[in-house]
């Protein structure tokens, strides 16, 4: 009995011990702040004087600012815009990628490029690309005979920009996950739908796409988690303009806090933003359990 | 054996409609690539021409002239070498913590039975779900009121904490849980009987680690690094964050500065971009097989 019980105290020890500085680094800079972060939104900290509390201000505030509650409805747009050209086009691609055609392995180097970029790097090749005079996007569009078209310089057309740059950013790592998924599917599945004669695009919609459906739920996820953050490629390109049409609740909470110095009103910021992220992913999981049944 | 006429003719036609398939297939690729690559490509040619024929270049995709003043203007612009040196420290040391710290922990989690080990990685699991947004903020505080760094006293008062310090990037970022999770399926997919016999000879669990498991993680650990490097190398939220005063900056934040003051200096911004990427494609050509892997692991495993 006690040679056991000091074996598992000195497995213990061990355990503790290989786990600590992980285990710190996890306390200070994510739990802790965690915990801090529902507190500050209570108070009307700034960065400098005392922090006081100021009870439901805040978020009585919040609930007054146009601008905010602007970023609150483009970043709905942006979601709506984005998550589904993602999920669709990953999966598309990464069918395509998964075909025995020459030179696959080049095309799979080729697809990936985009997500090894910085988003900043990324952000500042499109703002030439969209540039409305001697970019190259408008000189296609003349080329073809169409309309010049104004991109992230007009309200009405800068989010739809944003869009495609986040999308063309973020595909490839969405093909990738799809692709593994794929590559797991047996064969003999195939095979046996073209004996009976199944056509390729029905194979890939009554056999790929439900045999993948835990990968689309996991790509959905994340894909939804980080559309509702989205900032790099509007602080780089549009600083929320033109006239508040790409002010995201992210960029918001950013320039609250770090160039107003309202550090805890961008807190409650903050949180209506997480409050948004979870529900979105509640109902989510809700609908994906109901069509599993 | 002797096939029927109609029977060869049918194999024939499949034959054909599968060519017809494969072509159709390889067209879209090369449609897609090209939308992949026509960036980098027309940002490369961008930072080679003259300025009079950057504006004017319509839709040639060969320049008339070759110039390489625009590099040598962006290097002027921004300290580039300065910059490329802060993010690479910046970017060895998380390697170096995440690969050390993820991997102790992921293996303590997944090879020894210890007390609070079930709760400590449920509550890490669960923090997952915690979006970065949240964080910023807070975050920011904690560095800022660090006990005694950067002039501050026992309270966080008084100085300007890891504001403006490389370490103020790097210890957010010391160790993800990402990573432990990703190792610690990792080593739950070593036999246990490889330590167990260590064990009878005597060794301690520290040994067993460093010396039998740690060693056959390599894969895992190359993967790591390279996301680890991706991530580094890249990130600009943070960093624009906690480096806003002082003269600590990272490349990203260089080239973010370049359209603030330059709106239209087109030339030398894209030799800029184009310097920023380089570092990363030349990692991704060695390491490309630990590039994909890791994305598709973390991408059935979660």
């Amino acid at each position: 009995m006690a040679p056991k019980k000091s074996i598992r105290a000195h497995k213990t020890l061990a355990g503790w011990l290989l786990i600590a500085p992980a285990f710190l680094c996890f306390v200070i800079f994510l739990l802790i702040p965690a915990v801090m972060a529902v507190g500050m939104s209570f108070t009307s900290y700034n960065g400098f004087t005392q922090m006081r509390f100021n009870g439901l201000d805040n978020y009585i505030r919040l609930f007054q600012d146009t601008y905010f509650l602007q970023s609150l409805g483009n970043i709905c747009l942006y979601v709506v815009m984005y998550v589904p050209s993602v999920i669709i086009l990953s999966f598309l691609l990464a069918v395509l990628l998964n075909q025995a055609v020459p030179g696959i392995r080049v095309f799979r180097v080729l697809f990936y490029l985009p997500c090894l970029t910085s988003t900043v790097a990324s952000s500042m090749v499109w703002k030439w690309l969209m540039n409305p005079q001697g970019g190259l996007l408008n000189n296609i569009l003349t080329a073809l005979g169409l309309p010049a078209c104004t991109w992230l310089n007009d309200s009405r057309t800068a989010m739809m920009s944003i869009v495609i740059i986040c999308v063309w950013s973020t595909l490839a790592s969405n093909i990738m996950i799809y692709l593994s998924a794929l590559q797991n599917v047996p064969p003999a599945v195939y095979e046996s739908a073209s004996m009976d004669g199944a056509s390729k695009f029905r194979q890939v919609w009554q056999i790929t796409l439900p045999l993948v459906a835990p990968t689309t739920f996991f790509v959905l996820t994340m894909a939804l988690i980080g559309a509702f953050q989205v900032f790099d490629q509007i602080y780089v390109l549009t600083s929320g303009g033109p006239a508040h049409a790409t002010t995201v609740p992210m960029y918001s909470i950013y320039t609250n806090a770090f160039n107003e110095s309202q550090l805890g009103y961008a807190c409650a910021q903050a949180m209506v933003l997480f409050l948004m992220i979870l529900v979105v992913t509640l109902v989510q999981q809700h609908f994906n359990k109901e069509s599993l049944l | 054996m002797n096939r029927k006429p109609a029977q060869r003719r049918g194999t024939a036609l499949a034959r054909a409609r599968k060519m017809a398939a494969k072509a159709f297939v390889f067209f879209f690729l090369c449609f897609f690539a090209v939308i992949f690559v026509l960036p980098f490509y027309w940002s490369f040619l961008t930072s080679i021409r003259p300025d009079e024929e950057i504006f004017s270049s319509g839709l040639r995709f060969w320049p008339e002239h070759i110039t390489w003043e625009h590099y040598a203007k962006a290097f002027q612009v921004i300290p580039f070498v300065q910059y490329s040196f802060n993010t690479l420290l910046i970017t060895v040391c998380i390697i170096a913590t995440n690969l050390l710290f993820c991997s102790m922990a992921g293996y303590a989690f997944a090879k020894i039975p210890f007390r609070g080990s079930r709760i400590v990685y449920r509550v890490m699991l669960f923090s997952v779900m915690i979006p970065s947004t949240v964080l910023l903020i807070p975050q920011f505080l904690v560095l800022v009121r660090f006990p005694l760094v950067g002039g501050n006293d026992l309270f966080g008062m008084g100085g300007s904490g890891f504001s403006g310090n490389f370490l103020g990037v790097v210890l957010p970022t010391a160790v993800s849980v990402f990573n432990i999770l990703f190792m610690r399926s990792f080593f739950l997919s070593l036999p246990n009987e490889l330590g167990e016999a260590a064990y009878i000879d005597g060794a301690g669990e520290g040994k067993v680690f460093f010396r039998i498991y740690l060693p056959l993680a390599k894969p895992a650990l190359a993967t790591l690094s390279v996301f680890c490097f991706q991530a580094g190398w890249n990130s600009f939220l943070w960093p624009n964050v906690i480096l806003r005063s002082g003269d600590f900056k990272v490349l990203t934040q260089g080239l973010a500065s370049f359209t603030v003051n330059n709106s239209v200096d087109y030339g030398p911004l894209m030799a800029a971009t184009v310097c920023a990427t380089i570092p990363v494609l030349i990692v991704f050509l060695f390491a490309q097989k630990y590039f994909i892997e890791g994305i598709a692991f973390s991408g059935t495993k979660s």
